[in-house]
């Protein structure tokens, strides 16, 4: 009897293991971001193109930066849940538009609502390979220092709005 | 209308149709040395959005862009090592196809080592215990039957 306990205890970790590895999201890779300062840029505003902006402006400010785009379809599904976030008024919501074409961009938000208080056109994707974006909709937030201190890929859910990303947002603001 | 011309023009057409394909799929390369480099590095990093593919071999938007990025920083005389850390500033280790030492891939680099080195230990353990074990060794009441049944005299089913 017990020369099989040996082998079953083994495939039943192995079993454990194998499960557990299953159950991560591979999507889901650490970011080095986490804790270092947004990476700066200078970008022009999606609505008034001849207006840059850029993130040292909101230095002092909890804010929250949103990568989307018209083409991407995941976004869509996100856009209510940024839309109650910005309604709720609880910090900035800026949008960093990636590689999209700016009439599409602007069409896309006339169509569902902008949510965002300024959405910057990153045209060739450099501003998103300096925030490490892979796979739109990602979700910074950054504090008063200019640290981006939580990110997100893929869609904001209720959950994580909730769960996560308001309860850090009101303790960044206290701090 | 005689048929020759349309097969020669369709085979003209075919002749021609992997050289634009090829056109399509090469990189704008003006320095293929470099390309060389850009080529052999982007093969040492991840693409992020299809994860099993290496930078040079996906097609995705992301990275191309990452190619070209690879590319332009070669031309204004960045190292290779630049490159990686600037990848891997900004995407983190998983970039790497072939990931850094340090505390947390101990286990991914030892563990086959370690898996292999547990499964011979065991074996040479088992081996040497049967080696040890005095019931492989036959009695001598057993070597008599043994012998008696090699002969044919089959008392063999007694047990």
């Amino acid at each position: 009897m017990t020369r099989y306990l040996l082998p079953l205890g083994i495939f039943v970790l192995l079993v454990l293991l194998l499960g557990f590895g299953l159950s991560l999201n591979p999507r889901e890779v650490p970011s080095p971001l986490i804790g270092k300062p947004a990476p700066q840029f200078q970008l022009p505003q999606l609505h008034d193109p001849a207006k840059n902006f850029a993130p040292k402006e909101l230095l002092g400010k909890v804010w929250v930066l949103n990568v989307w785009a018209s083409w991407c379809a995941a976004c869509r599904d996100e856009h209510p849940v940024l839309a109650d976030f910005a309604k709720s008024g609880l910090v900035p919501l800026f949008g960093l538009n990636y590689k999209d074409q700016r009439d599409d961009a602007i069409a896309w938000l006339k169509r569902f609502g902008d949510p965002y208080q300024v959405s910057l056109v990153d045209t060739d994707g450099r501003v998103g390979i300096d925030y490490g974006v892979y796979g739109v909709p990602e979700t910074y937030v950054i504090d008063k220092l200019g640290v981006i201190r939580y990110k997100r890929i893929g869609p904001v859910t209720p959950a994580i709005l909730k769960e996560k990303i308001v309860p850090l947002i009101q303790s960044l603001n206290q701090g | 209308m005689s048929s020759l011309p349309k097969i020669a023009i369709f085979l003209l057409a075919l002749s021609l149709a992997p050289a634009a394909l090829a056109g399509e799929a090469k990189p704008v390369a003006a320095d293929p040395a470099l390309e060389e480099r850009v080529t052999a590095l982007a093969s040492e990093l991840r693409c992020l959005v299809c994860q099993n593919q290496t930078l040079a071999d996906s097609n995705a938007p992301l990275a191309m862009d990452l190619r070209n990025q690879i590319r332009e920083k070669m031309q204004q005389g960045a190292s290779e090592r630049d490159i990686v850390d600037y990848m891997v500033s900004r995407y983190g280790d998983f970039v790497l196809y072939r990931p850094p030492f340090k505390a947390t891939t101990v286990l991914l680099w030892t563990g086959p080592a370690l898996l292999m080195s547990a499964g011979l230990a065991v074996r040479f353990c088992r081996l040497a215990r049967r080696r040890a074990d005095p019931k492989t060794e036959l009695s001598n009441e057993e070597h008599a039957r043994a012998a008696a049944l090699l002969k044919g005299n089959g008392d063999g089913e007694r047990r």
